[in-house]
């Protein structure tokens, strides 16, 4: 068996176990670079592709720049989600499914059209975007206290667990997408907020730099996709009974309940 | 009291002309109250006015939790805006006439109808708005590196400097103002986004607040005033050479250079 599909294979245990494990970079293999990272996550998702799940989509991850900054690097990292982690907007979130979740508001894009990089801009993304959607995501790292190094989260699929879409499809060009406000309320209480722009500099960006990145693997963004662009606000804390709204101006709500 | 409020509002007076910041008033008289703050700012608002200028609004600060968390308090605090404080969108600020700014981006309500509290809801603002537009205010302190207690700052008319209005005007019911989202540049750069329920929840909600607190002191909003409601985001320092632009959705941009 390969390194990197034995690493998969410790990550992909934890989530199905649903506990927390010592980072990659800790204990099996320290010198773990960012190109071996996306190799060990593409084996995450051959193996869940062989168990028979569908990708919805790519994820964007690390995306606003005070995050960049924090963790010192110069572009956001991708994941995929699958099938198996929607919820319906209105729906549950068990505590059992996961191992120390958080939630994020986000906007995503359905594609009309394959994308396909290196040179592609938020112009075209914004061109070739069938449907605007808001999102809650809730992330939830496999690594103990949700610490990781950047190959680290990579490996672990961005942090990918769960995702709540909204059910109010509009069209991209009804929207200044970069001045969407939106908030971020638990139990009624706002935690969180910002604006389109802090997901670099605008949601389409996101979705151009995930073309671009992909195609260095000789893939591209399909028609079809939903990808998650990444997160308007700071990522918040679920614990049990949380009644989760994300509101997002001209989106209507988005919410979940966080149960045992 | 009468001429400790007086020697207040001198020193503050003082600091202000010769742009030479004060050491805080708090640490002079730890005693100050919030009322006695208050009364030190509205006798320096009465010099003013008796020497010429003008009360063309309000402005309410400290409007954010953040804010309020930083100088251990539970509410806002207000300042007045007078004519001299008016830039043009696009304008300059010579960095001579100020001590050490900071710029906060901000949705302004343009009152059509007076309002007077007490027991004023946010319901009571958006009827009485003639119209929102984007703001930036530049906030300053006569007090040195900004070691404000709540006491000091209301006593500094609230720490206002000058304030720029621009974008379109827009009535209320054009826009859902809990959720209007607002992006923040300095130099073309992005610094912070925001979004109106940054501002106790509805920025409407600020403005309440302040209707109903300036009740303690008899003071109405007027028709026409220019009321700054709070900011959406952290402060930005401002030095000489900056521009700074806060593009809000449906309601346009303001700008303002250094």
């Amino acid at each position: 068996m390969s390194q990197y599909k034995e690493i998969a294979n410790y990550l992909v245990s934890a989530e199905e176990e649903r506990r927390e494990v010592p980072k990659v970079t800790v204990s099996l293999k320290p010198d773990l670079t960012v190109e071996e990272a996306y190799l060990v996550q593409q084996e995450i998702v051959n193996r869940k592709l062989s168990e028979g799940r569908r990708i919805v989509g790519p994820k964007m991850g690390l995306t606003s720049f005070a995050k960049m900054k924090q963790m010192g690097i110069e572009e956001p990292i991708y994941g995929y989600v699958f099938d198996y982690m929607l919820i319906e907007n209105g729906g549950k979130v068990r505590l059992s499914d996961v191992i120390h979740p958080k939630v994020e508001a986000e906007v995503a894009f359905v594609m009309g059209e394959d994308l396909e990089g290196p040179g592609i801009t938020g112009a075209q993304v914004l061109a070739k975007t069938e449907y605007v959607l808001p999102a809650l995501e809730i992330i939830d790292s496999r690594y103990e206290n949700f610490q990781f190094t950047l190959p680290d989260v990579i490996a672990d699929n961005a942090s990918t667990s769960r995702v709540v879409f909204g059910t109010s499809l509009k069209k991209p060009e009804q929207f200044e997408l970069d001045l969407v406000g939106a908030t971020l309320s638990i139990n009624g209480e706002i935690k969180e907020l910002g604006a389109g722009a802090a997901v670099l500099g605008h949601p389409a960006h996101s979705v151009a730099m995930l073309a671009n990145m992909l195609a260095r693997k000789g893939d591209k963004v399909r028609k079809g996709d939903v990808i998650l662009t990444g997160g308007i606000t700071a990522a918040v804390k679920l614990n049990f009974g949380d009644i989760v709204t994300g509101k997002f101006d001209g989106f209507g709500e988005v919410s979940f309940t966080v149960t045992d | 009291m009468t001429s400790k409020i007086e020697e207040f509002a001198r020193n503050l007076a003082e600091a202000e002309s010769t742009r030479v910041g004060i050491v805080p008033l708090t640490s002079i008289d730890s005693e100050l109250t919030l009322k006695e703050a208050y009364y030190v700012q509205l006798e320096n608002i009465k010099k003013k006015v008796e020497q010429g200028q003008k009360i063309v609004g309000k402005k309410i600060g400290l409007t954010s939790l953040a804010m309020q968390n930083l100088l251990g308090v539970d509410e806002p605090d207000y300042g007045h805006l007078l004519d001299s404080m008016v830039v043009e969108n696009g304008g300059l600020i010579s960095t001579d006439k100020v001590l050490q700014p900071k710029v906060e981006a901000e949705i302004a309500f343009i009152l059509k109808k007076e309002l007077r509290g007490p027991n004023l809801t946010a319901l009571d603002v958006l009827q009485a708005t003639e119209y929102i537009v984007p703001a930036l205010e530049i906030v300053d302190s006569r007090v040195k590196d900004w070691k404000i207690k709540l006491a000091d700052t209301v006593a500094d008319n609230a720490s206002s400097g000058f304030y720029v209005l621009g974008g379109k005007p827009v009535k209320v019911e054009d826009a859902n103002l809990e959720l209007i989202g607002m992006a923040f540049y300095k130099n073309g750069e992005l610094v912070n986004t925001g979004v109106g329920a940054a501002a106790l929840g509805n920025p409407a909600n600020c403005v309440a607040w302040l209707a109903n607190k300036l009740s303690e002191f008899d003071i109405p909003l007027r028709a026409g005033e220019v009321i700054l409601s709070g900011a959406l985001s952290a402060a930005v320092e401002a030095r000489a050479g900056d521009t700074f632009t806060a593009r809000f959705a449906h309601i346009g941009q303001v700008s303002v250079h250094f």
